[in-house]
């Protein structure tokens, strides 16, 4: 993989994102390039910044300062009208899968159809049944989300994402709160997605597992700040100590929860 | 004394922020119901219609119910003044014209604001912690045109057309207790109610029901947008929703009624 990772475009370049919330800076200078075709991870602890990434990828977060580029167009400055259209060339799985629960599941998966093209119902109601058929839901459009596992939210969620035949696909923690085996569905699902249909795909976890089986580039992320770009086996052999600590789930390390020694007790008792 | 000032400058500040807030998303709304449909983005017609019939339809009985038993209950509280004076034909007027002009609006907009108001702050809430606002957003559905604007048309109908109806029943419990209590006399009650009513009473009052509808329709909307931190949160909006809209539901009356008595 790794060798032909040159000759690809990047679909979407960031150039030193940065972005504070109330003084405090969760993005400290973002800059990296995700390729055309590519299944990118970005990986880091909880309050790593790696969700408010996300959000500026898909438009929903203005940074502070820095550049968004996606298909040619800066985004962080795209007024609404620009950013409507826009946003037709991608799609994003929820970590909840974000369905609307007043609507059944084929109403959920024909709602972008409905928007953004002029289709006729009937033709509308096949690409549902078809868009359900990739993510091995067929049958279950008259269903209402209520009625449905954590992980087939997820995948009706995935094939809302994918209704209008978006370019790139985000996921938001895509496997979390799912068991192993519906982890191995959505993550095969994400690989077969990115090669059956060309899709470039963006997804934030920290499920160990899932990042080395679907990845073919990872960032790591700390303190809002990228610590290493790389594919799995150089992340996986990297010397630093926080991403060591990071894919051994060490409680131990740089990275640090656990307070130790005489500063504790004098924080607990004063 | 400081810290009594400090706290009073910050409510100050969050609620000129507040209304800010709500007057820009007001004037979006006015936007997308005027500029939409020649942008060929209308506001949802299914979504109005779903919403006309969640606050106008299902809010019915209850409006009937109310207003019935506060004609009923106006009617004898005068009754009990006005005998006194030998003047008990004076209930017919007294009803009909506080019904329209006052208890009407205010009592429909209150008994509105508890039922709808509180469920779409509920709904728009539970939607914004289930990241389903952000979910429309991304597809390209803008939260406002979609979720917002129904709600405000379908409220500032509905809303003075379920007074229109409140004014009714209301008048028609005053009309029950001085006929069967007061021994008025049918003919004359409904001579006396509508000699007395005036234009101005009826559209005075159906002015003020629709002011009260977008009071209802832009708190319960924006406290539910607005909504952060989960199933705690959710709870938070709603009962600030309801306490808001009753408070402003308040201060608006208050304020137009100064305004129709002193401007004649």
């Amino acid at each position: 993989m790794s060798s032909s990772h040159h000759e690809r475009k990047p679909v979407i370049s960031v150039k030193n994102l940065v972005k504070s919330f109330g003084g405090r800076r969760i993005l400290n200078g973002v800059t990296l390039d995700i390729l055309e075709g590519e299944t990118f991870v970005i990986m880091g602890g909880s309050g790593c910044g790696k969700s408010t990434f996300l959000r500026h990828l898909i438009g929903s977060l203005r940074p502070d300062s820095g550049e968004v580029w996606m298909f040619g167009e800066d985004i962080a400055k795209a007024d609404e009208d620009r950013m409507h259209e826009i946003r037709k060339k991608f799609g994003m799985l929820f970590q909840s899968g974000g369905l609307f629960d007043s609507m059944s599941v084929g109403d959920n998966i024909a709602l972008p159809l409905r928007e953004h093209t002029k289709l006729d119902d009937s033709i509308i109601r096949i690409m549902v049944r078809m868009k359900l058929e990739l993510v091995g839901l067929s049958g279950f459009e008259d269903l209402m989300p209520s009625q449905l596992s954590g992980g087939m939210k997820k995948r009706v969620g995935l094939a809302r994402a994918i209704a209008l035949d978006p370019k790139i696909v985000f996921y938001d923690e895509p496997t979390a709160g799912l068991d192993p085996v519906m982890t191995g569905v959505v993550d095969k699902l994400t690989i077969d997605l990115t090669k059956q249909l060309g899709i470039t795909s963006v997804v934030v976890t920290h499920d160990m597992n899932s990042v080395f089986r679907i990845a073919d580039r990872i960032v790591m992320l700390h303190k809002g700040e990228v610590l290493q770009i790389g594919t799995p086996e150089e992340i996986r052999h990297a010397k630093d100590p926080i991403i060591q600590q990071f894919i051994n789930g060490d409680p131990e390390g740089p990275i640090s929860f656990l307070q130790r020694g005489e500063g504790y007790l004098d924080k607990l008792t004063a | 004394m400081i810290t009594a000032l400090d706290s009073i400058g910050r409510l100050t500040h969050g609620f000129l922020r507040q209304a800010g807030d709500m007057l820009a998303m007001f004037c979006q709304c006015l936007f997308w119901i005027v500029v939409g449909p020649f942008k060929r983005k209308p506001v949802p017609v299914k979504n109005f219609f779903a919403q006309t019939v969640f606050s106008g339809w299902d809010s019915l009985l209850i409006v009937i119910f109310v207003d019935f038993f506060i004609g009923m209950v106006l009617a004898m509280q005068s009754a009990y003044q006005l005998e006194q004076l030998g003047a008990t034909i004076y209930v017919a007027a007294l009803v009909g014209v506080s019904m329209t002009r006052e208890i009407g609006p205010v009592l429909t907009a209150l008994v509105i604001a508890g039922r709808v108001g509180a469920a779409i702050t509920a709904e728009l809430a539970t939607m914004k912690v289930t990241e389903q606002v952000e979910a429309l957003q991304t597809i390209g559905l803008n939260p406002v045109r979609y979720l917002v604007a129904p709600r405000l048309l379908a409220l500032a109908l509905m809303l003075p057309v379920l007074t229109v109806i409140g004014d009714l029943m209301g008048m028609v419990g005053g009309y029950v207790i001085g006929v069967t209590n007061l021994g008025l006399g049918s003919g004359l009650y409904i001579d006396t109610t509508i000699e007395f009513l005036t234009n101005k009473d009826i559209l005075t009052g159906l002015l003020k029901s629709f002011v009260f509808a977008l009071i209802i329709a832009m708190i319960s909307c924006q406290q539910g947008l607005g909504t952060e931190g989960g199933a705690e949160g959710v709870g938070r909006s709603t009962t600030r929703s309801v306490v808001t809209s009753f408070i402003m539901i308040i201060v608006a009356d208050a304020i137009l009624t100064a305004l129709f008595y002193f401007a004649g």
